[in-house]
């Protein structure tokens, strides 16, 4: 009997450690001790852990030179398709696809805003899109900080295109393209 | 003396062990069952917010694309919340009297931002980037499902490691072109481009995303 005690008593001892390390609760690793981006932080400013920047604070990539008064990029096509993209996310719900100003929003009682296609707007500089952008205009808040430098020059461009389509005519249009046109499958015209 | 154990204990006993191995088996099943189970992965959690905020209204009914709101889901690995100001571009004309948005504009006023509760939340652990899957052909429909029909902000995919990997051993079948990224109805199988193509385009590698270091970093 005492010949077996000794090897019982080390697997009763091993059995018992590994025991207590399965038991042992694991600090939560699911909820760290670190703030996720926007995670409440209590007892710091406004209990949030996102600060708001210190007046002055300029981003990193940020360009500091005055805003030029030229569209400061070469006018492409991959431009004019970016352009497209960020009209139709950040104004078409109020300025329409076309720039009509007859968006959802507007159906819904929003302040109509003006038509992009008025002699006015089709003589105001790009920059002035630019502007409008950034700072606002009436009742349209700024978008600056949703919309990127670059991008403003991008939808300054395509409504310049959208301006100058709207008055466009058939004499404009490349050759191969009008015979379709006049065939009437304008839709697959669009690329 | 009579023998201790009758003849039938020898059956009884084949009977014993296998019923209690039955049972552990049963036991881990249903604990198995039960870890998955949406009442653990919160699949269909929708708390209650500060202001009761419609994407059936604003994104089905206005038509408003996910980055009027959600503006850092391309550049960043956080979507982002949009904040007061954004909700201000039409409330400011909008409902103006709507005791459902007194919040909202009392958030204006006293400049402390709106706190919405969490719906998505993984673990820790997890490393996750929306950029990621954003510029490279995953749509929000994959993995937060039809947002254009949610009256209040719903959980819709597990959020498991499993959920994560089946994605990720083959994600060809849920590729979209990227100006369908935030399309909601869309359907990657039948709509478009081939995945097989997308997969070129986007010059995606499976072989890596299978790696642990790839979320656990
Ligand atoms: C929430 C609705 C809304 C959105 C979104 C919106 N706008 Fe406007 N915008 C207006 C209204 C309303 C006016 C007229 C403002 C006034 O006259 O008080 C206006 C005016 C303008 C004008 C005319 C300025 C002038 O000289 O008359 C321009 C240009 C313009 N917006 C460009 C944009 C661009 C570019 C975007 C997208 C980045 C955009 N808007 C998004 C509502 C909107
Ligand atoms: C008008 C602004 C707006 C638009 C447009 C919008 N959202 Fe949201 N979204 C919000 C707000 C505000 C919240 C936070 C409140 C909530 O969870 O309901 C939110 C929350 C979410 C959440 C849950 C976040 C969490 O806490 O886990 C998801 C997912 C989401 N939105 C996806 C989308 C998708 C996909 C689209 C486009 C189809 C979209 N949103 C369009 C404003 C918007
Ligand atoms: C692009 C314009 C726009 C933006 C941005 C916007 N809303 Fe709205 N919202 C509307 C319109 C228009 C309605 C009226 C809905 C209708 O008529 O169907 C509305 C209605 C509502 C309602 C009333 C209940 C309902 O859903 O019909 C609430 C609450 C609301 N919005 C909250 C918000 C919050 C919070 C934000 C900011 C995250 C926000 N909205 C951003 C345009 C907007
Ligand atoms: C590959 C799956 C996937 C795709 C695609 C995806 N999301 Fe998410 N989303 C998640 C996960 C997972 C979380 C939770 C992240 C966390 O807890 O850190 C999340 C969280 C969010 C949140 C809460 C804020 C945050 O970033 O944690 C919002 C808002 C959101 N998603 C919106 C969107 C929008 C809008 C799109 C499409 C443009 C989108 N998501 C595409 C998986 C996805
Ligand atoms: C519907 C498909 C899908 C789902 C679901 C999905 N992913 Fe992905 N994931 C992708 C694709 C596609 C990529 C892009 C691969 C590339 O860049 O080549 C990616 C990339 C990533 C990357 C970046 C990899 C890198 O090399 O930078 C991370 C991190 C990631 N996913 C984490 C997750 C996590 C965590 C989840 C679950 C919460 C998840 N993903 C769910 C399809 C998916
Ligand atoms: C595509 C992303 C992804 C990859 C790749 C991945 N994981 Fe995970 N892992 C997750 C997610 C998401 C969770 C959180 C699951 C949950 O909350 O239920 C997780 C959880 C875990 C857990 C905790 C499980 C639990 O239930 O507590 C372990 C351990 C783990 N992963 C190990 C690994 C190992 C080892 C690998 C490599 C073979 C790996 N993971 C690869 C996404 C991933």
């Amino acid at each position: 009997m005492t010949r077996l005690a000794r090897p019982c008593i080390a697997a009763l001892l091993a059995l018992s450690m590994t025991l207590s390390i399965a038991a042992c609760d694991q600090p939560h690793m699911e909820d760290q001790a670190k703030y996720e981006t926007f995670e409440a932080a209590p007892e710091w400013a406004d209990d949030q852990s996102a600060l708001t920047p210190v007046p002055g604070s300029v981003a990193r990539d940020a360009r500091l030179g005055p805003v030029p008064d030229e569209l400061p990029m070469p006018l492409t096509a991959e431009l004019l398709e970016r352009g497209r993209e960020r009209f139709n996310i950040y104004c078409s719900p109020c300025h329409a696809r076309t720039g009509s100003g007859h968006g959802m929003v507007v159906q819904r009682g929003f302040p109509q805003p003006p038509t992009f296609h008025s002699e006015r707007l089709r003589q105001a500089p790009l920059r002035h899109f630019y502007d409008v952008i950034s700072d606002g205009f009436g009742v349209m808040y700024a978008y600056r900080d949703r919309v990127a430098p670059e991008d403003r020059w991008a939808i300054a461009a395509y409504i310049r295109a959208l301006q100058l389509a709207r008055h466009a005519s058939l004499a404009d249009v490349p050759a191969d393209v009008r015979q379709r046109l006049k065939r009437g499958d304008a839709t697959k015209v669009t690329p | 003396m009579a023998p201790l154990f009758r003849r039938r204990a020898n059956s009884l006993a084949v009977v014993i062990l296998v019923g209690i191995l039955a049972l552990l088996v049963a036991i881990s099943v249903f604990a198995y069952v039960v870890y998955r189970s949406p009442y653990q992965t919160d699949v269909g959690y929708a708390p209650e917010q500060p202001v009761p905020f419609s994407h059936q209204h604003h994104v089905g009914g206005l038509g408003l694309d996910c980055r009027y709101c959600h503006s850092g889901v391309e550049t960043s690995d956080f979507a982002g919340i949009p904040p007061t100001l954004t909700c201000m571009t039409c409330h400011s004309q909008e409902w103006t009297n709507a005791e459902m948005l007194a919040p909202v504009r009392q958030s204006l006023t006293t400049e402390t931002p709106l706190s919405w509760t969490r719906v998505h939340d993984l673990a820790d652990y997890v490393y996750f980037s929306h950029r990621a899957h954003v510029n490279n052909g995953v749509g929000c429909e994959s993995c937060h499902g039809r947002v254009d029909k949610m009256p209040m902000t719903v959980q819709k995919a597990p959020l498991t490691m499993k959920w994560c990997l089946s994605c990720h051993r083959n994600p060809a079948p849920n590729l979209r072109p990227l100006d369908e990224i935030t399309s909601m109805g869309y359907s990657p199988a039948t709509d478009g481009a081939s995945g097989q193509m997308l997969m070129q385009r986007y010059r995606i590698h499976p072989d890596t995303l299978k790696e642990c270091a790839t979320c656990h970093r």
